[in-house]
């Protein structure tokens, strides 16, 4: 008889129609997907559910468990994770011998594994916000008080953040979250970790013939390193100012907040001399766009993506504004904006050419193509136009990328 | 290669939580030297300030005879053996082993020369230019070895490295971490939650517990002279017994545990003379499951002075031997054990669990009353205020 223990969070399918009895690497079932996926110690499969997508990573009780407890606590601390969304446990086979727990986690969509982004070259523009997408989710960690412990291509997942990539941890079987930012030596040996990882990663697929030969592995790990030392620099370090200087002070928060980053609190503090000024923004958690963003329209979007897409409704309101000679509030203004603006244009694009990217990735892509097409024709350019020109043009040039399948081998 | 030492070393948190205390440890050079305790003891936090991971907010570090406090972990010339590596699958099993030198700029030649050192080391020679797919689980973990062996470091430090292996590796790679320590002679600090991982692969083990040492040894003098009722109950599977008596030096010296006198002869007070200060107290009293024999296999050869008899409740053949489990009525000590205070003990009418290791010919039967025969000279005694071993 078939036995196991699943607990799964709300909203999820309860996956009981799979063959807990077997160890994960004999399935042969009809919802197994087969995704491009790293290198990993343990068996990991891809079910599908509609349009969803899961990971079924096999591995020990205590593990799975761990892992699910830590993927939970950093969600909470708005931390960019995959969704924890259960753990099988007590697996027997079919006569009665102990099989490895299961940690079952939501499969991002229209996320994209390393492998595709350095080796199909579908994106080359993409390339150069690797290395800084990697490079802010370490940060993000070690502000957080998380040591990753085994960051490397494998563990990690990207997706399009307005024309940048935003870098997602998948696996937090090595994670240990402490209560305060990590001190320098942990630092040091995550980020010691994750160079030789990664640069491991990248000379297997060198090896394998799978990278671009204009591509230098070492160069691209060396660029890892001073990315996250000045990003972490940027933002945790003390600067010394006369009382006067308050343009360097601006100056900064302008910079943490183009970094993503919100500032909740300055530091303000007089030394012995009391001519000079001490200042050390706290680093809160990234995400004020988005928030904001969901609070007035209920869409969840990527950071840079909820900031285009704030500033277009802010310039809806102005417009409508202008027309209408009255005050429009926030909420009135996002929501004609979505039912006027967003939804219809979304609406627009063909069936056959949804797949090619989110919605929200779409919507700001049409915003690049249309201030694009305004300045190479020299005039306003409508909504409309731009996403003629983006269907037919742009579109059916991209692949699709809401699930990146395996390469046939 | 070279010795650690670390004197007086403390770390505090800035949130006042004090992780090691005063840990005074000295590593010597080449040696193989166990961290063991129970999760939160500090072991891997101690690990970590060799490492130069965790700051040392007071004592001093050393490696050979530089201290280094502040010295940048790369600049300590460690290297952590991972319990995670992957092995990539396109690489060769000789660029599994030498891309980290890559990535350190070391030249061809070196690469070259220290990979096929490590492979002979590691019996991987015949395997370097093939893929990891075509490997076994043990070869695959030799390979991870592999990678920190060709840094060659003054100091390897390994954290859990087997914890997420299965039952049978992790016993394969048990020994095959000893046997390459033993070749390469590197000195090594090694943490484990699990004790007998710790006995059996170090030279020496220090075991702690909340955050102070509590002894350090070979692993055989940790198992014979525990020096206090910790390290007693942590070392040893199935764990040490243990049950208050109380000594009597009138007349003939004898022990009183529950209903049953024990005559303690003369010897064994000149071995332990720290008992004599004991006459007429209490003491807490250890019987390992091996002291304790079947009466029907080992006659007791003072004819009932060296007798428990206790009620069988539970018998395993092992083959070997056979594992007893019987109820002695008899006090346990209301004190703090590795396995914390034990049950029932204030109520003192309980009785206590006594297992027993016997002769697999016993014939001790489950339901009926079994007299054991006690092998007085390897009996320890504790103090039950202080919980330290008595003996001088």
């Amino acid at each position: 008889m078939t036995t196991f223990s699943l607990v799964t969070r709300g909203g999820h399918p309860d996956f009981l129609d799979l063959p807990w009895s077997l160890p994960l690497e004999q399935w042969d079932h009809a919802r197994l997907v087969p995704m491009t996926r790293g290198v990993s110690r343990h068996v990991v499969r891809f079910v599908a559910y509609d349009d969803r997508v899961y990971a079924l990573k096999e591995t020990t009780e205590d593990l799975a468990e761990g892992e699910f407890r830590a993927l939970r606590t950093m969600a909470d601390n708005g931390l960019p994770i995959v969704e924890a969304v259960g753990v099988v446990r007590q697996r027997q086979d079919a006569i009665g011998s102990p099989l490895g727990a299961a940690l079952v986690t939501r499969f991002l969509d229209f996320s994209l594994p390393y492998r595709y982004l350095f080796s199909a070259d579908p994106s080359p523009e993409l390339r150069p916000h690797l290395v800084d997408a990697g490079a802010l989710l370490l940060v993000r960690l070690h502000l957080d008080g998380a040591f990753w412990g085994d960051c490397s291509l494998s563990n990690v997942l990207f997706r399009r953040d307005a024309g940048a990539l935003m870098a997602y941890l998948v696996d937090a079987e090595t994670v240990e979250l402490h209560p305060a930012p990590l001190g320098d030596g942990l630092r040091a040996h995550d980020i010691e970790i994750a160079v030789e990882n990664v640069a491991g990663g990248l000379l297997d697929l060198q090896a394998g013939g799978l990278l671009r030969n204009d591509l230098d592995p070492l160069e691209l790990v060396t660029d890892l390193q001073t990315r996250y030392d000045a990003l972490w620099s940027e933002l945790t370090r003390t600067d010394e100012l006369d009382s006067g200087d308050r343009h360097r002070i601006e100056d900064r928060i302008r910079r943490l907040n183009e970094l993503g980053f919100d500032v909740e609190e300055l530091a303000v503090e007089a030394t012995a001399g009391g001519a000079r000024l001490r200042i050390r923004p706290v680093v809160v958690e990234e995400g004020h766009h988005s928030r904001e963003l969901q609070r007035r329209t209920g869409l969840q979007v990527q950071e840079n993506q909820a900031r285009r897409l704030l500033n277009d409704i802010a310039a809806f309101r102005a417009w409508h504004e202008g027309l209408s000679g009255e005050a429009v509030s926030d909420a009135v203004a996002a929501a004609r904006w979505m039912a006027d603006v967003y939804e219809p244009l979304v609406a627009q694009v063909p069936d056959d050419l949804r797949g090619r990217l989110e919605p929200p990735e779409l919507f700001h892509e049409l915003l690049e193509h249309r201030w694009f097409l305004g300045e190479a024709h020299g005039r306003q350019v409508t909504n409309e136009e731009a996403l003629a020109s983006l269907v037919s043009a742009v579109l059916p040039y991209r692949s699709d990328e809401r699930t990146i399948l395996e390469d046939p081998e | 290669m070279a010795a650690v030492t670390l004197d007086k070393v403390n770390k505090v948190y800035d949130n006042g939580f004090h992780a090691v205390h005063d840990l005074d440890l000295d590593i010597r050079d080449g040696e193989f030297l166990v961290l063991v305790g129970p999760s939160g003891c500090g072991k891997s936090t101690a690990l970590r300030m060799v490492a130069g991971l965790e700051s040392i907010s007071s004592g001093e570090l050393r490696i050979g005879e530089r201290v280094v406090n502040d010295v940048h972990p790369k600049d300590r010339d460690i290297a952590f053996v991972f319990q995670n590596y992957a092995l990539y699958p396109h690489m060769t099993v000789r660029d599994n082993i030498g891309f980290a030198l890559k990535l350190r700029k070391a030249s061809k030649r070196e690469i070259t020369e220290r990979v096929e050192e490590a492979a002979r080391l590691l019996e991987l020679t015949e395997l370097l230019d093939i893929k990891p797919g075509q490997l076994s689980g043990g070869q695959r973990q030799r390979v991870a070895m592999g990678r920190a062996i060709v840094r060659r470091p003054q100091v390897f430090l390994m954290d859990e490295p087997l914890s997420n292996l299965d039952a049978k590796l992790r016993v394969q790679m048990r020994a095959e971490i000893s046997h390459l320590q033993h070749d390469l002679g590197v000195t090594t600090l090694y943490v484990t939650h699990d004790q007998i991982e710790a006995m059996t692969m170090g030279h020496r083990v220090a075991v702690m517990s909340k955050g102070f040492l509590q002894q350090v040894d070979t692993p055989q003098n940790l198992y014979d002279h525990p020096n206090n009722l910790y390290v007693a109950t942590f070392i040893g599977s199935p764990q040490m017994n243990l049950a208050m008596g109380q000594l009597d030096l009138d007349g003939t010296a004898h022990l009183a545990i529950g209903k049953h006198r024990l005559a303690i002869p003369d010897d064994l007070l000149s071995t332990r003379p720290g008992l004599r200060a004991y006459a007429g107290r209490d003491v807490v009293v250890g019987l390992r499951p091996e002291s304790l024999e079947d009466a029907s296999v080992k006659p007791d050869p003072t004819g009932g002075d060296r007798t428990l008899e206790a009620m069988v409740e539970l018998r395993e053949g092992l083959g070997s031997e056979v594992v007893a489990h019987a109820k002695l009525d008899a006090r346990g000590p209301h004190v703090e054990t590795a396995q914390g205070v034990p049950e029932g003990s204030l109520l003192g009418d309980a009785g206590i669990e006594l297992v027993a290791r016997l002769d697999p010919r016993t014939t001790v039967a489950v339901g009926k009353v079994a007299k054991f025969t006690v092998d007085i000279d390897t009996l320890h005694f504790f103090d039950p205020e202080t919980t330290l071993a008595i003996r001088d």
